[in-house]
C-alpha cells in the first residue's frame, strides 16, 4: 500500500484523532477502488474500436487493473460510453446505469459521447450527461487510447479524493416524475449548438 | 450500375408497349433508364416486369423516395431492380402529389426483401404501402412524435427542445420493440416445450429461474 501513494494528510494523525480512522480506511477503500475498476463497454461508434484497442495487448487496460470488461451491469463500477448516442439508445444507457451498484463512476469517450459532436440533429443526444451524470470527458474523434487511458487516470485521481463518509457522493440521480433527471432548462442548456453547428437554422 | 450510354433500356420500350399511357415518362441520367409509372398501375408494372420471362427483373435493390427542396414538386418513390440474370438494372418512380394522400400499393408480394426498406421509406417519408404485413417505424422508435424526417419540412434538429426529446426517448420501453412476433421463437412456438411456451405466453423473458 505504501509503495502506492502516500495518504497526504498522513504527518497531521494521531493515534487519538477520530480523523485517523477515516482517513485511512478512505485511503485503503479508495486504494482497491482505483485499483480494480471494472468498466461497463458501452461501444456505439468508431470510439468503440479505440476502446477495443485499449483493452488489447499493445496498450493493455489490465495495467490499470481493468482487464474485466463486465458486460452484467450488476459487476460493473465504470461505464464507459464509446460513441455517440442516438435517443433510441437513450433508455437503454439510462437501464444500464440504473443497474450499476454503488460506487460507480462514468466516463464520457468522445465528441460525440460528450457533446452530441457532428451529429447536432434530430436523432441524437446532445450530450451523455443529459441522459446519466459524467465524472470524466474524453475529447477527440475518437480519442486515441492514451487519451482514453488519460482520462481514466483522471478517474483514478478523483476516486482517490473521494470520501465514503461523504453519502452525497453516492446518492442516485434518478430520472424524476418530469421524465428527466436533469431540469428541463438544463438539458436544454447542455444542448445547445455550439461551433459550427450555431449558423444551422432550425427551420431547415 | 450498366455502363454509361444515351441508350434506352429496351425495357422502357417493352413497357410502353404493355401499359401504354400508364408509363408517364422515360429518361436516362448517367447511363441509368427511368421509367415514370402512374400511381394505379404501379404494381401492375412491377408483377409484370420481374415475371415476364424477357425481363425477369428478380432482383429488388431499394425502395426509396426522394422529397425535392422545391416544394411544388411532388415526392418520388424510387423502385430500383436488378435482373441477376440478364445483368440489367431498371429504375421505376411514382411521383406523389404532396398534398394528397401518400399511398402506394406494396410489392411485399412480390419481393419479401422489401418488407423492410418499404417500412424505412414510411418512417423517413411518411409514404402509406397499401397491403404491408406490418407498416410501422423502423429506425425511430414506434411511439416516436415528431413527424418524417427525411421530408424537406422537417427541421435538422426536430420539431421539440431537447428537453422534451430527452424526455420522450426516456420514457420510451427499450424492450417493447421487440414483440414476440418479431422473435425468430415466434415461428418455432409451437415446437417449443410445453413449460418454455407457458413462460413465453405470461410474458417472461429470459432463461430458466
Amino acid at each position: 500500500m505504501g509503495l502506492i501513494a502516500t495518504p497526504p494528510d498522513a504527518t497531521v494523525v494521531s493515534s487519538t484523532s477520530p480523523n485517523w480512522v477515516t482517513t485511512r480506511l478512505d485511503f485503503l477503500a479508495n486504494w482497491a477502488r482505483t485499483s480494480s475498476l471494472w468498466p461497463m463497454p458501452f461501444g456505439t461508434a468508431c470510439c468503440a474500436i479505440e476502446f477495443m484497442a485499449s483493452a488489447g495487448s499493445r496498450f493493455d487496460l489490465s495495467r490499470f487493473g481493468m482487464e474485466r470488461m463486465s458486460f452484467s451491469p450488476r459487476q460493473a463500477d465504470v461505464l464507459i460510453c464509446a460513441g455517440r448516442l442516438p435517443f433510441k439508445l437513450a433508455p437503454v444507457i439510462r437501464r444500464i446505469w440504473d443497474q450499476m451498484p454503488q460506487p460507480k463512476w462514468a466516463i464520457s469517450m468522445g465528441a460525440c459521447a460528450s457533446s452530441g459532436g457532428i451529429f447536432d440533429n434530430y436523432s441524437m443526444v446532445q450530450g451523455i450527461d443529459t441522459i446519466i451524470p459524467v465524472d470524466v470527458y474524453v475529447p477527440g474523434c475518437p480519442p486515441r487510447p492514451e487519451g482514453l487511458m488519460y482520462g481514466i487516470l483522471l478517474l483514478m485521481k478523483k476516486i482517490r479524493g473521494e470520501t465514503f463518509t461523504d453519502d452525497r457522493l453516492r446518492v442516485e440521480k434518478l430520472v424524476g416524475p418530469d421524465g428527466l433527471y436533469l431540469p428541463p432548462e438544463r438539458v436544454d442548456e447542455l444542448s445547445e449548438p455550439f461551433g459550427n453547428s450555431v449558423s444551422q437554422t432550425r427551420s431547415s | 450500375m450498366s455502363a454509361p450510354t444515351a441508350a434506352q433500356s429496351p425495357s422502357a420500350q417493352a413497357l410502353r408497349d404493355a401499359f401504354g399511357a400508364a408509363i408517364e415518362r422515360v429518361e436516362v441520367s448517367c447511363g441509368d433508364t427511368i421509367v415514370y409509372v402512374s400511381r394505379e398501375r404501379i404494381h401492375d408494372v412491377l408483377a409484370w416486369l420481374k415475371e415476364t420471362p424477357t425481363q425477369d427483373f428478380d432482383y429488388l435493390t431499394d425502395v426509396t423516395a426522394v422529397d425535392y427542396r422545391d416544394a411544388e414538386r411532388p415526392l418520388e418513390v424510387v423502385w430500383q431492380l436488378r435482373s441477376l440474370a440478364r445483368k440489367a438494372d431498371l429504375r421505376v418512380k411514382v411521383r406523389l402529389d404532396k398534398d394528397g394522400p401518400l399511398d402506394v400499393p406494396t410489392c411485399w408480394d412480390l419481393w419479401r426483401g422489401a418488407n423492410w426498406l418499404e417500412r424505412e421509406v414510411f418512417d423517413m417519408f411518411g409514404v402509406n404501402f397499401a397491403g404491408h404485413p406490418d407498416m410501422r417505424r423502423i429506425l425511430m422508435w414506434e411511439t416516436y412524435q415528431e413527424g418524417f424526417p427525411l421530408r424537406k419540412d422537417f427541421p435538422l434538429r426536430g420539431h421539440f427542445s431537447r428537453a422534451e426529446q430527452t424526455r420522450q426517448a426516456l420514457a420510451v420501453n427499450p424492450e417493447a420493440h421487440y414483440s414476440l412476433e418479431e422473435l425468430a421463437t415466434a415461428d418455432a412456438y409451437r415446437n417449443l416445450p410445453q413449460d418454455m411456451r407457458e413462460r413465453l405466453r405470461r410474458g417472461e423473458r429470459g432463461g430458466p429461474e
